[in-house]
């Protein structure tokens, strides 16, 4: 018989701005950088978590996202983290590949090389909240409900994991898009492909001024 | 539930250009790191495996891929063996998932902007070279990638989304990885010595492989992935946990969902990447996990650490090995250099093989582990 999927939260950050579950938490329009507007969503978190000052942009969006869906929940160690994105890591990549570049001014640091994959964003957000449980990081031109839908319920179904919190996070050249969902068996809409894409292409009535 | 059968594999390495080229080399213990010393690649002269310019452009000029980049020749070199050599495998009608953990960043030296230095130019390479209908899928999640891919196959050929998968991993030696390395003062400064007692870090390389998984078998005596798990440690990004937590959780799962016990593994391919901290790690684990008298090797004294493609390698000649009913000498061991003692092969050996467990860690501390086993139709 097939089992029936929820989306409990969801978060999307784009255009200046953060959601959840389809209305405003959070917005921005002063900032004009991506390290000082993950500093705001940060403070209206009200969160004191040093290692968040560590993390590359990726991290941090990724981390910010994962924390406004598990405001007020009780946290199940075997949730699964399922993310996807276009750009990897590119970002600090760049930054990475600026600091040995030049063979006279050569510093390449491992502050910066750890952060040049992308799962360890699934790595900071498992510490957070102790998530011992499936990881897996994909990268696709665009966001692909129908595959992520599948693989996370794949894990569901096949008691890899008991909770999903599955999605897109992609960060290239100070453009963001960020979209997570966190699925469980219970309670929520219940998740068709439809569904997910529909909530993931709503633009919220607002263009960014820097899209 | 479906099985996934391992049917068919190509290895592109330093040791050779087939499986059993590779193998031919691994029964002869001969290692492919060799002491390279070009600047374009680091500052100082270290010790890693790579696969001889000369060589690789030879093949890629017969092959007419010269257009492509070293690791997109690489790549479509393994696909295009394994097709060949299975002309029953449709790959139009397979799905396919790219392994890698850094693609084509090697690209990132001439231009910054480079559009080859997205991952995603990998898989449009693969869809437009074979004229696929659907796009490859590419798995990016540290030096697990290439044992996570075979599990995500099996993953898809159980939920009826495929019949057949090919999974493909790379990743090439490069300045970019070699100076993030470096900087974790992580390369050994001799050929790296897994488990041993004067280990001081690992010996990167590079390599490319294919793997043909089916939900059909082509062979009367075959490979079959009967269990996979994949569990974060919770603990550190770029350090392994000091319990093993995460891979003595992998083994956990992956036995049950195999229905064996412990008692039932042959032999274990270890991830052993040679650096103090891992192969401790390793070690705790397997010892939780009541494995210590299991034998057991790395392949990176062979191959150096090959990160997204690594562990699809090692899941290739585990493969092998079952098959054959032998196993391979670790080499670069000498004295154990691990807590808990772990039963580390010296030389090579022809023993009965029913089942394989092949595991991997890596940054962001994942983990993960698989089982293999050979089933007499």
């Amino acid at each position: 018989m097939e089992k029936k999927y929820y989306i409990k939260h969801y978060c999307a950050i784009k255009n200046e701005a953060v959601y959840k579950n389809g209305e405003v938490y959070h917005e921005d329009e002063t900032s004009d950088n991506l390290k000082d507007f993950a500093k705001g969503i940060y403070k209206k978190l009200e969160l004191k978590y040093p290692k968040f000052y560590k993390m590359d942009e990726l991290c941090k969006f990724s981390f910010l996202a994962s924390e406004i869906l598990l405001m007020n929940e009780e946290i199940d160690e075997d949730t699964a983290l399922v993310f996807a994105n276009k750009a990897s890591s590119l970002v600090t990549d760049r930054k990475h590949q600026e600091t040995i570049n030049d063979p006279e001014n050569y510093f390449p640091s491992p502050a910066i090389f750890v952060y040049t994959l992308p799962n360890i964003a699934l790595g900071e957000i498992s510490i957070k909240h102790k998530f011992k449980s499936e990881n897996a990081f994909f990268v696709n031109e665009k966001f692909d409900s129908s595959f992520i839908m599948n693989y996370s319920q794949m894990l569901l179904d096949t008691q890899k994991a008991t909770k999903v919190i599955c999605g897109w996070v992609d960060l290239d050249s100070n453009k963001y898009d960020v979209f997570l969902t966190y699925l469980t068996r219970e309670e929520g809409k219940q998740i068709t492909i439809r569904e997910l894409t529909d909530i993931y292409n709503n633009d919220y009535g607002r263009i960014s001024r820097r899209a | 539930m479906r099985r996934a059968y391992l049917n068919s594999d190509v290895i592109i390495s330093p040791l050779g250009f087939t499986s059993e080229e590779n193998i031919a080399k691994l029964r002869n213990n001969i290692s492919g790191i060799t002491e390279q010393d070009d600047t374009n690649l680091h500052r100082t002269s270290f010790y890693g495996a790579k696969i001889a310019d000369d060589k690789l452009e030879e093949l890629s000029l017969q092959y007419d891929l010269l257009a492509y980049t070293r690791l997109e020749q690489m790549m479509l070199l393994a696909v295009k063996k394994l097709l060949e050599k299975n002309p029953s495998l449709d790959i139009h009608k397979t799905g396919v998932i790219i392994a890698t953990t850094k693609g084509n960043v090697d690209q990132l030296a001439i231009d910054m902007q480079s559009e080859n230095a997205y991952l995603t130019s990998l898989s449009n390479t693969i869809e437009s070279y074979f004229t696929l209908k659907n796009t490859p899928i590419i798995l990016s999640n540290a030096c697990i990638s290439g044992g996570l891919a075979v599990a995500v196959a099996k993953r898809m050929i159980q939920a009826e989304q495929y019949d057949d998968v090919i999974v493909i991993g790379g990743d090439v030696l490069t300045a970019f990885t070699l100076s993030g390395f470096f900087s974790f003062q992580a390369v050994s400064d001799q050929p790296c010595k897994p488990f041993s007692k004067n280990r001081t870090g690992v010996s990167l390389g590079e390599a490319a492989a294919a793997l043909w998984v089916s939900s059909n078998k082509i062979e009367e005596t075959n490979v079959v992935l009967t269990g996979d798990a994949s569990v974060n440690d919770a603990n550190h990004i770029s350090g392994p946990s000091r319990t093993g937590e995460g891979l003595f959780l992998s083994i956990t799962k992956a036995l049950k969902e195999a229905n064996i016990e412990s008692e039932a593994i042959d032999y274990i391919s270890a991830h052993g990447t040679a650096t103090p901290f891992n192969d401790e790690m390793e070690s705790i684990a397997f010892s939780r996990a009541n494995l210590l008298k299991v034998p057991l090797n790395s392949f990176k004294g062979y191959y150096g650490h090959t990160l997204g493609a690594s562990a699809l390698i090692e899941t290739i000649i585990a493969r092998h090995c079952l098959l054959n009913n032998e196993v391979f000498a670790s080499k670069g061991f000498d004295e154990l250099g691990v807590s808990e003692p772990v039963t580390v092969l010296k030389e090579n050996k022809i023993m009965p093989l029913q089942r394989v467990l092949n595991t991997a860690s890596g940054f962001g501390g994942c983990n993960v582990a698989l089982i293999l086993e050979k089933i007499n139709s």
